[in-house]
């Protein structure tokens, strides 16, 4: 068993201990889940350093194992971490510690357990898909991710809970078997066998076929992209983020949303790079209009939440227009550094967007919990009542809009830059959706916090708790940190967004 | 090679074994008291576990062709084993309905030979021995499906033998007319003879006999008798009659696929995987509009047999198709018997609703039915996920990827009615339905309730165990099965 392999099941070995226990009280699992994700990000932020200074990283990918599963068909298990995928574990790591703590008091006490249980499961689950080296290991956390979230939001859920859970399922559960359907294509092209996508990329199965790679990206790319997701298979998005509780909208938002970006970097792109080029403009096309379609969408929310989860549509959008980017420039050393630049961006933005929207996500749940309602109209004056609240909420909406000094700018600024060479008229387009966004976030800040005061009725607004606190505000710590020092984290991820640049355009 | 020498008997020991005890069964039956008939469910359960080992340990052993009549291959002895796994769960599910019945030893003698015919059905590679393995699989079910003498049952008994009655006679013409058209009834002889015949009674023949493996599948358009069986009869028997004939049909139209050659004058690969689109698509629609669990589950098995189809359209054209038939055989039949249990172990629910707060009540349960239905949508890593993963990989291979494509739609539609069924398990409000059943409803059926579900709900959870087992440890069953060929 690897470090990493351990860092991946030990939430998981939490979750079975929890259900093995005789009627244990709440508070006592709450608390076991908060260490138990505490000690998972220690374990995982011991990979970061040992990645960075010690001698795992190498060419490959760092705590690489790999062992036989079902040899009779082609599929291993096989993890490692490189660049791209080690800055995702690490936010995800980081989520799922925030949402325990902040959960502490924000579940009903009688099914506290089931809440961990299926918390904890979600996160082995997560960690799992971002070290997958293979296509049905990706799989089968991509798709218990599913069921884990439906549950989430069907259990949990508030308003119109059930019917969002199963739209939520049906979409998702139809792009993973699209996604499935991909790799079997992969499969059966590779010669021998296998669905490793370390072999994968080093065979080319589908090199110079045309239509069946065609056919295979589009079968991966509709799986990733209702994932994802981007317009118009993004139906689904609204309705389950804004009916599953709070803790259960930032993981959804933060790491699930991800499964699918991280997709197109991880599989799409090394696995079936001609097709990547030969349909890159498709990708643009669709990266712009999320992110036009997302940002203006949103501006006509009137709550808060769904609001919220429109402009991930629209932040979404940015990363799926740098990749598309990368596969229309061309071959030349100044081409490949802008697209290095456009992928770097788009795992920053991976990142930057789990950590503010999380951030959002949990501070929509404070909403709510004081006032019964996501409604802006409903609220007036917050500021005066709830400073803190009011300051940790004006600083992830800055996050989220894009200002300089944090994770967001340095991630869009990227995206721009590393995609305006190979695709300028698209770039262009879509720098209003930055605009939009501004202001969107700002209009909703001066809604709910400025102006004269107004509450919803039977509204109780105190203060962030302490456990409220701390569990936002070191999200919003790191996106500075990010927005101030990004070198922490880019130096990291060029050496993989190289590897991917050098695989689609060569 | 042809032998029928002791080797070749020795091959057929589990088939031996099985018959063996039926007949002993029926005897020490008769002699028994009436309340001391438990004596026989041992001696069945004892029988079927050694014709397991029997099966198990000749699983890795040379093929045998007895008489060119009876194959034993890989595929034989994936199905015998898979059968008589069938037939234990079955016989300790049974236990909680039958346990002190005064018919307990008819009950396992029926359940007994209803195995033995499966799995004749599934080695027999000459029309008459095909004939007379699907009358074995068929008579002792229809006896099986009344056995309750109530209502329910006895309508779908009559149904049952009705549709298999008349499927049976178009099963012996279809054998008529192809000794008519080849002058043999070994798969081998007609495989030289078919294709100098003329093509109408070829063609006519075939589709006759397929017809009549199609009704013991459950498959479109033989499959009316299904949701009924499901409902009607008790449900330990619908687990058994919708899952184990199922198994040897399967094979048997495989084999018959693989080895009539008759693919110049019918179009084999098309009218199956017809037949598959039309099972997999019929069967989740039908389930949609069914408030019945029992009936869903039974709508679901059509559709489940669908999928598998799938595998025997593309005989013969991909390496591919042979191993993940028999492996998706295998795991559906954890995963039904295991949904089944669920069935057996709750008397009372019959509708979705009925299950409402089952997870406070009974978590186990609640879990391992949220096992078998995620099972049966294909959620990895359970074995059905495996399964479709390398049935879709042999359609794809075989060129079928419009069917797998539709395959892929069915799945995603049959989300839909078992998440109907899973919902109430996890509501909060907790009815007063699902609980242990009345005596006097327990005494409704054949022998009284000895202890009301227990064995069922063992089951249950073992089952839902095995299916992620089987997909989890997917290597240890398809390594034996990896490359298998027919006997030629």
């Amino acid at each position: 068993m690897t470090a990493l392999s351990v860092a991946v099941f030990f939430p998981l070995a939490v979750a079975v201990l929890l259900l093995m226990l005789r009627r244990p009280r709440a508070r006592a699992v709450m608390w076991a889940w908060v260490g138990a994700t505490a000690l998972d990000l220690v374990l995982v932020a011991a990979l970061w350093v040992g990645y960075v200074f010690g001698d795992a990283a190498g060419d490959g990918f760092g705590y690489e194992a790999s062992s036989r599963w079902i040899p009779s068909v082609g599929v291993g298990y096989h993890i490692g971490v490189d660049g791209i995928s080690l800055p995702l574990l690490t936010m995800t790591a980081v989520l799922f510690l925030a949402c325990a703590i902040y959960s502490v008091h924000a579940v009903p006490r009688r099914r506290a357990r089931e809440y961990a249980v299926l918390f904890l499961f979600l996160q082995s689950v997560s960690l799992g898909l971002f070290v997958s080296l293979d296509l049905i290991l990706f799989f089968v956390f991509f798709d218990l991710s599913i069921v884990g979230m439906y549950a989430v939001i069907a259990g949990w859920g508030h308003g119109q809970a059930g019917r969002s859970a199963l739209q939520f399922f049906l979409y998702t559960f139809t792009g993973s078997l699209a996604l499935l359907l991909g790799f079997i294509v992969l499969y059966l092209g590779s010669q021998p066998r296998t669905f490793d996508m370390v072999e994968l990329a080093r065979q080319q199965p589908l090199a110079g076929t045309g239509l069946a790679g065609g056919l295979a990206l589009l079968a991966v790319g509709v799986g990733l992209a209702v994932k994802t997701p981007t317009v118009p298979v993004h139906t689904w998005l609204p309705p389950a983020h804004t009916d599953a509780p709070a803790a259960g909208s930032a993981i959804l938002a933060g790491v699930l949303l991800k499964m699918g970006a991280y997709g197109f970097v991880r599989i799409a792109m090394p696995l079936l790079p001609g097709a990547w080029r030969d349909y890159a403009w498709v990708i643009v096309v669709v990266g712009v209009v999320s992110v036009l379609y997302g940002a203006l969408v949103a501006l006509a929310q009137p709550g808060f939440k769904r609001m919220v989860a429109y402009t991930s549509v629209n932040h979404m959008g940015y990363i799926v227009l740098g990749l598309g980017a990368v596969g229309v420039a061309g071959s030349d050393a100044a081409d490949a550094e802008a697209a290095t630049l456009a992928v770097t961006g788009s795992v920053v933005q991976m990142v930057s967007h789990g950590l503010l929207t999380g951030a959002l996500f949990l501070l929509s749940g404070v909403l709510y919990e004081r006032g019964g309602t996501y409604a802006m109209g409903a609220y007036g004056g917050v500021a005066g009542l709830t400073p803190r609240f009011a300051a940790v909420t004006a600083v992830a909406a800055l996050g989220a809009l894009g200002l300089p000094g944090l994770s967001g700018f340095i991630a869009e600024f990227q995206i721009f830059t590393g995609s305006f060479g190979a695709v300028p008229v698209a770039v262009a387009l879509a720098l209003p959706g930055i605009v939009i966004t501004a202001a969107l976030f700002l209009r909703a800040l001066r809604r709910i916090f400025l102006g004269d005061r107004a509450l919803p009725a039977g509204a109780r607004m105190v203060d962030l708790s302490r456990p409220e606190m701390a569990s936002i505000v070191p999200l919003l710590a790191l996106s500075v940190l990010i927005g101030v020092v990004p070198i922490v984290l880019v130096e990291i991820v060029v050496p993989a967004a190289q590897a991917v640049v050098a695989a689609v355009t060569t | 090679m042809e032998v029928t020498s002791a080797a070749g008997l020795a091959a057929l020991l589990p088939e031996a074994v099985v018959a063996l005890t039926a007949v002993a069964g029926l005897l020490v039956g008769s002699w028994l008291p009436r309340g001391r008939q438990g004596w026989v469910r041992g001696l069945a359960v004892v029988a079927a576990l050694g014709a397991l080992a029997g099966a198990a340990g000749g699983l890795g052993g040379t093929p045998i062709a007895l008489a060119s009549g009876y194959a034993v291959d890989t595929a034989t002895g994936v199905a015998r084993v898979v059968v008589l796994v069938g037939v234990v769960v079955v016989l300790v599910l049974s236990a909680d309905h039958v346990a002190g019945s005064r018919r307990e030893s008819e009950f396992c003698v029926l359940v007994l030979l209803g195995g033995l015919g499966a799995m004749v059905v599934a080695g027999a590679s000459d029309l008459l021995v095909l004939a007379v393995g699907v009358l074995l699989a068929s008579v002792p079910l229809y006896a099986l499906a009344g056995f309750g003498k109530d209502a329910g049952g006895t309508e779908a008994a009559l149904k049952y033998y009705l549709v298999g009655a008349l499927l049976g006679v178009v099963l012996l013409a279809g054998v008529t007319l192809l000794l008519g058209a080849g002058g043999a009834t070994s798969y081998a002889e007609l495989s030289v003879a078919l294709p100098k015949a003329p093509a109408g009674v070829v063609t006519a023949g075939t589709v006759a006999v397929l017809a009549g493996l199609l009704f013991k599948a459950g498959a479109v358009p033989a499959h009316f008798w299904v949701p009924d069986v499901a409902e009607g009869a008790s449900a330990p028997v619908a687990a058994f009659v919708t899952t184990v004939p199922k198994i040897g049909a399967v094979v048997a139209i495989y084999r018959l696929g693989t080895q009539l050659e008759v693919a110049d004058v019918v179009a084999w690969p098309a009218l199956v995987a017809v037949v598959a689109a039309a099972s997999m698509t019929l069967g989740n629609l039908a389930a949609f509009f069914t408030g019945q669990v029992r009936r869903l589950l039974g709508y679901s098995t059509i559709a489940q047999v669908g999928y598998v189809l799938l595998a025997a359209a593309a005989a013969g054209q991909t390496g591919l198709a042979l191993p993940g038939l028999l492996y998706y055989l295998a795991a559906y039949l954890v995963t039904n018997l295991g949904a089944f249990a669920v069935v057996c172990a709750l008397p009372r629910a019959a509708t979705p609703d009925d299950y409402a707060g089952l997870f406070r009540r009974r978590p186990w349960l609640a879990l391992g039915l949220t096992v078998c239905l995620l099972g049966f949508v294909g959620t990895p890593p359970t074995a059905v996920f495996v399964g479709k993963l390398s049935v879709f990989a042999a359609g794809v291979d075989a060129g079928l990827a419009w069917l797998v494509v539709l395959a892929v739609a069915n799945t995603v539609a049959s989300l839909f009615y078992y998440l109907r069924w899973l919902r109430p398990v996890f509501r909060q409000v907790p009815l007063g339905s699902v609980s242990k059943p009345t005596v006097a409803e327990a005494r409704s059926w054949p022998g009284e309730f000895t202890s009301p579900g227990r064995w069922s709900a063992r089951v249950a959870v073992a089952a839902a165990v095995a299916t992620l087992g089987v997909g989890v440890a997917a290597e240890a069953f398809l390594s034996g099965v990896q490359g298998a060929r027919l006997l030629p």
